[in-house]
């Protein structure tokens, strides 16, 4: 759980949060989303200590984190950032060893977990080579498998995918989003894409020039924007087709009808049964659920829904 | 590389008309009565040297194959051979001469070394490593077998280095001692400079100004500046005289050689500090690295081959620097150099000039080594 109670930070004349409370409960994915400069990733920051607040404080599992010893606190909550910073005198192994070695974890214990993570991040292979011989999107899974080695409560993630072509953004946001429902892990996620933020987030707070504007689910932002700042950052008349991103088949179709072409599976998105339907020419498509059939989905239900 | 129209590189041009000059020159040799005068000039092989250099300047202007060998040939030849008509040519001399007379090395056959080793050095260059150790290795072994076996002896060069050796070994050792103390507490006290001097980022200017000042301050005046403030330490504080601390010695010579070497360790401390990424050290702070595990698990080992290229100069100017030393009484190989100035023995001043050489060249060899080194496992 983290809480931040009437935070304020300023750099100079430049006032970067201002008098912001929130709480992320445990096991919660929480998105801060916002355009540059919007105080996100100061606040972020404010977490794991890299920025001290001015005034307020923000409280880690109910303890101030201004209290805490600053090396054990930030050992104890995982950190991706963008940029990755992996250490590119050490292998993968060595990367994502770092916070286990610190805490001086029994070195069999080190092993088994790095290995586990090897194959949850699907980097198998690579353990013994160096960050400088991966592609983008393997470092950025190894920054990610760092973050969780020594299996932390609490992930703080920094725009970690923007650096990243959208098929492997997609394919690691999917890896990530499993892995916290797996684990149960409180993540606090900053980014500037919307879309990545309604797909990612059980709650997303929207913030602007150091405050935030509205927190809830993604859908709750789209149909209810506080105001027209919300309205329009949420994306105007392309929040309906946000919102397909965020609705799921299986909730949306007709459960028993049948329909002809290639079947979508009931988990997938809206957005994506409609590229599937744009694909193939069809209104209507027929739904499976673990391989079976079990009914279709409709284009004039995705058309009227959310009116 | 400017080529030459016919083919020639213009180093080879360069090296073969110096080699040409160098084998002209009258002094090959010089045979002196005694150690203390100039010898008169000698050179018995002008025309064979000279058919060398110009068979060189033929094979570099004309295609065929296997030029490269034969030209690789000529060189190592040349490095390997001058030395060993030098010596033999003083040994013939010698059989017909008086005790004190000298045979010396004379302008033209370092001239003529000197071009024969330089050209070896081109005509290796951009091969293989091994093939270049190999080249080197097998000169310096073959020059050394010759030199134990004795067919240097009669050079005036070595006579000097037997009448000298228990002075010489010592000045040497003496010359190491001071460099590496030099280097150690350098090392000890600018890598923290740099450190803090990087950190503050304020206080790198201030500091960087005062060494670069320091270094502005010719060796000499700075070695012979010292010796009051030390005289004076050693006069206020005796136990500090006891320890062999004085307005002269070896104590003034280090804190001067010092002085100087501070300046590039703490550029080069700051410059490997900056070497490591922004990002990497961002990454190791949130994950809760303290201070003194960033600086020994992240920022030593990425920066630590820009400052071991940074102590491979300060290393190569202190040995250079310390020759000076000698001036205060810090002993070194500088003593060789300065006595024999004084007494005008040429052979002397050539000992500990040629030593010193030998020994920069040896530190230097070792550093990229050590370079070589941790380059492979990064």
């Amino acid at each position: 759980m983290i809480e931040f109670e009437h935070v304020r930070k300023r750099f100079g004349d430049h006032v970067v949060i201002d008098d912001l409370s929130l709480r992320v409960e445990d096991g919660e994915f929480f998105v801060l989303v916002g355009p540059s400069g919007s105080g996100k990733s100061t606040l972020l920051r404010t977490v794991n200590r890299l920025v001290h607040v001015d005034a307020g404080c923000v409280r880690v599992d109910g303890e101030d984190v201004a209290t805490r010893n600053v090396e054990t606190l930030r050992r104890g909550i995982g950190y991706a950032i963008q940029s990755v910073g992996l250490f590119p005198h050490r292998t993968v192994a060595e990367n994502i060893a770092t916070v286990p070695r610190l805490l001086r974890w029994p070195e069999a214990d080190i092993r088994a977990r790095v290995d586990e993570l090897i194959a949850l991040l699907r980097l198998d292979g690579m353990a013994e080579r160096y960050p400088h011989t991966l592609s983008g999107g393997q470092q950025q899974r190894v920054g990610v498998a760092r973050a969780l080695a020594a299996r932390p409560r609490i992930v703080l993630m920094d725009e970690p995918f923007g650096a990243l072509d959208p098929l492997t953004r997609e394919s690691l946001q999917g890896s990530l989003k499993a892995i916290q429902r797996d684990m149960g892990t409180t993540i606090l996620f900053v980014t500037h894409d919307m879309d990545e933020a309604f797909g990612l987030g059980d709650r997303v707070g929207l913030m602007l020039d150091g405050g935030l504007v509205q927190v809830g689910k993604p859908l709750e932002l789209l149909h209810a924007p506080a105001d027209e700042r919300v309205r329009d950052f949420v994306g105007g008349t392309r929040a309906r087709l946000r919102e397909l991103a965020v609705r799921t088949v299986g909730e949306n179709m007709r459960r028993g009808e049948q329909a002809e072409g290639e079947p979508v599976d009931a988990g997938t998105t809206l957005q994506e049964a409609l590229g599937a339907m744009l694909t193939q020419g069809r209104d209507r498509l027929p739904v499976h659920e673990h391989g079976q059939a079990v009914g279709a989905i409709v284009l004039v239900d995705l058309v009227a829904r959310g009116a | 590389m400017i080529r030459r129209p016919n083919g020639m590189a213009l180093p080879v041009l360069v090296l073969s008309i110096v080699g040409v000059i160098a084998a002209c020159l009258p002094a090959f040799l010089r045979i002196a009565p005694n150690r203390l005068l100039t010898g008169e000039a000698f050179n018995p092989h002008a025309w064979p040297v000279l058919g060398g250099w110009l068979l060189v300047v033929v094979c570099s202007s004309v295609a065929f194959p296997g030029r490269r060998v034969l030209l690789l040939a000529i060189a190592w030849a040349g490095v390997v051979g001058l030395p060993l008509l030098a010596g033999a040519d003083a040994h013939r001399i010698l059989m017909h001469a008086t005790p004190y007379t000298r045979v010396q090395a004379g302008a033209g056959f370092w001239l003529g070394w000197l071009a024969a080793a330089l050209l070896l050095l081109d005509h290796l260059r951009g091969m293989h490593k091994a093939a270049q150790a190999g080249a080197w290795l097998a000169a310096l072994a073959a020059v050394t077998l010759a030199f134990v076996a004795g067919a240097f002896d009669s050079l005036s060069l070595v006579r000097e280095w037997q009448a000298q050796r228990a002075p010489f070994t010592a000045a040497t050792g003496e010359h190491l001692r001071l460099a590496a103390i030099t280097l150690v507490l350098a090392l000890l006290i600018g890598a923290p400079l740099g450190w803090w001097a990087w950190r503050t980022r304020r206080g790198d200017g201030v500091l960087v100004g005062i060494l670069a000042f320091l270094q502005t301050v010719p060796s000499l005046a700075l070695f012979a500046l010292l010796i009051a403030p030390f005289a004076w330490l050693a006069h206020a504080w005796p136990a500090l005289g006891a320890l062999g601390f004085g307005g002269t010695g070896a104590a003034p010579a280090v804190f001067a050689l010092l002085l100087y070497a501070l300046l590039p360790v703490v550029r080069y401390t700051v410059a490997g500090l900056d070497a490591v990424p922004g990002d990497a050290r961002e990454a190791a702070r949130g994950l809760g690295m303290s201070r003194a595990q960033l600086l020994w698990r992240v920022q030593l080992p990425l920066g630590w081959p820009v400052l071991l290229a940074g102590l491979r100069i300060v290393a190569v100017q202190t040995i250079g620097l310390a020759a000076v030393a000698a001036l205060i009484g810090a002993g070194g190989l500088g003593r060789f150099v300065f006595l024999g100035i004084g007494q005008g023995a040429m052979d002397m001043v050539m000992l500990g000039t040629l030593a010193i050489i030998v020994m920069a060249l040896a530190v230097d060899l070792l550093f990229q080594g050590l370079l070589a080194l941790t380059e492979r496992r990064a």
